[in-house]
């Protein structure tokens, strides 16, 4: 059978946090969201409890909860900063984050604190090969 | 994977690596947990056909002239009341009317019957049941490994399964002998997700081939996360959630199936607390906003903790967060509110009349 990683798409021009998330960063603004491998470990989203406008967050803690019918998750801050925006369709449409985890299922957008972090980041291949271990 | 002993895989477990499922840990066997999403396999159920592998199940045979007398003794219905062909939903009980298992027995003779336990209590029920029989003159015998069991449930399970199979149904609450790939097989109109269907014993050999022509009729197969979901839904309790040793059946709401008057191991404590009342009782609710409840959230009213979830899930019918918990009997009362501490965040709710979920006719 084919290795889980390979049955998932991860855009190259992302960053990734070990704990399957992703960040898009432009500047010094950044967009969050949970990584293929991510949905599909938890299954079909039900329920996204985000942070508010506003909140700090902090790299490598969580600042949301997404939910499947079975399980709960928290969502793990890949990089510091300050929530500008959160994906309120998803209250509506939670199951984009299974659908379009890159894209439509984003989860919030942040005013980065320290963008210098990304160096801590994995790359597209890095973090394919976290996956394939 | 790190596993201190080897889970255990059904004569079915082939079937669900080839069709891509989710295999976790269950009660010491590989089981599926989903196939292809949790929501399509509840909405199969409840719309048209699914089936589960519960083959996990355990299969207790007694046998003899003391049979009868035996099953009275330990089980907390009134099993004088089963003809032959019948099928009975009872709880067995330790001294204190602790629920040490609940199980359905069907009686396949005038001295012979089927009790299947559930998965993760098979070996005690077998040591209790051993140890009780000593006093009758019957036989209590493990016939786990004789059977795969196929439950197939939904508005459409007994056509599919009569026309596929070729085989004539009992009716609910009935068991049948049947052939099913030219094999001896138990068919019971029984299942555990509050739609018609039919629980499939089958000898294990034909587990496969049988799983694979339901599959090519259409019905869905479905994993065990729906299977909580639709048990959830119509508050059928779970043992090891609503049910353990240290509740009694009457707290479960399960006091309609246990018959004081037969005597059996617990009656006496299961007589008390239905004469005196319980303090906390079982209940089902709803999330009245957003938030899915989970197993072991207090309940609460105000600073006081009146509770504990249960179970808890997001209900696929109702699209909402959804559960049972025991709550103290003051307030066990349909429409009370209540808030469910989710992690910390507190979820508006209300007491709710059992089954959550009914089918609209």
């Amino acid at each position: 059978m084919a290795p889980e990683s390979s049955e998932g798409t991860y855009p190259d021009d992302l960053r990734y946090h070990e704990e399957h998330d992703w960040a898009r960063i432009d500047g010094d603004q950044a967009t969050f969201g949970i990584t293929w491998y991510a949905q599909d470990s938890l299954g079909e989203v039900v329920f996204f409890d985000p942070p508010e406008v506003g909140t700090t967050i902090q790299k490598d803690l969580s600042y949301a909860e997404v939910e499947s019918v079975k399980a709960v998750s928290d969502v793990i801050a890949p990089m510091s900063g300050e929530v500008v925006e959160v994906n309120d369709a998803l209250q509506d449409t939670p199951e984009k984050v299974n659908e379009d985890p890159y894209g439509e299922g984003w989860l919030v957008k942040v005013k980065l604190t320290s963008p210098e972090e990304s160096e801590t980041l994995l790359g597209v291949q890095e973090y394919r090969k976290l996956l394939d271990n | 994977m790190t596993t201190e002993t080897a889970l255990r895989h059904t004569p079915l477990y082939e079937q669900h690596v080839e069709l891509g499922a989710k295999i976790v840990p269950f009660a010491g066997w590989e089981m599926p947990v989903t196939y292809e999403g949790i929501r399509d396999e509840h909405s199969a159920v409840r719309r048209h056909a699914g089936m589960f592998d519960v083959s996990h199940m355990g299969e207790v045979e007694v046998e003899g002239p003391g049979a009868l007398g035996f099953l009275q003794h330990v089980l907390s219905n009134d099993v004088a009341k089963v003809h032959i062909g019948g099928a009975q939903y009872s709880c067995l009980c330790n001294e204190d009317g602790g629920v040490i298992d609940d199980l359905f027995a069907y009686r396949l003779g005038g001295d012979r019957f089927l009790v299947v336990t559930n998965a993760a209590n098979h070996e005690a029920d077998l040591e209790w049941l051993g140890r009780q029989s000593r006093a009758f003159d019957a036989i209590v015998r493990d016939v786990a490994d004789r059977y795969a069991m196929l439950a197939v449930q939904g508005p459409h399970a007994r056509a599919v399964v009569a026309r596929t199979l070729g085989v004539e149904l009992p009716p609910r609450f009935h068991v049948s002998h049947v052939r099913i790939g030219r094999r001896p097989a138990l068919a019971c109109g029984t299942g555990y997700t509050g739609e018609d269907g039919v629980e499939l014993l089958l000898d294990p050999e034909v587990a496969a081939p049988i799983w694979r022509e339901l599959l090519d009729a259409g019905v869905v197969p479905c994993g065990l996360g729906a299977r909580d979901t639709l048990r959830l839904e119509v508050n059928y309790p779970l043992h090891g959630n609503e049910l353990t040793p240290e509740r009694n059946p009457i707290e479960a709401g399960l006091g309609w199936c246990c018959k004081e008057e037969t005597g059996f191991i617990g009656s006496e404590a299961v007589r008390r607390a239905r004469a005196e009342g319980t303090a906390e009782k079982l209940v089902a609710f709803k999330i009245e906003g957003q938030g899915i409840p989970r197993e072991g959230n207090p309940v609460m009213r105000g600073d006081e903790r009146v509770g504990v979830v249960t179970s808890g899930t997001f209900s696929p019918s109702l699209e909402i967060g959804a559960g049972m918990a025991y709550v103290s009997a003051e307030i066990a009362e349909i429409g009370e509110e209540i808030e469910i501490d989710v992690r910390g965040k507190r979820r508006a709710a209300r007491i709710a009349s059992k089954p959550l979920y009914a089918k609209r006719s």
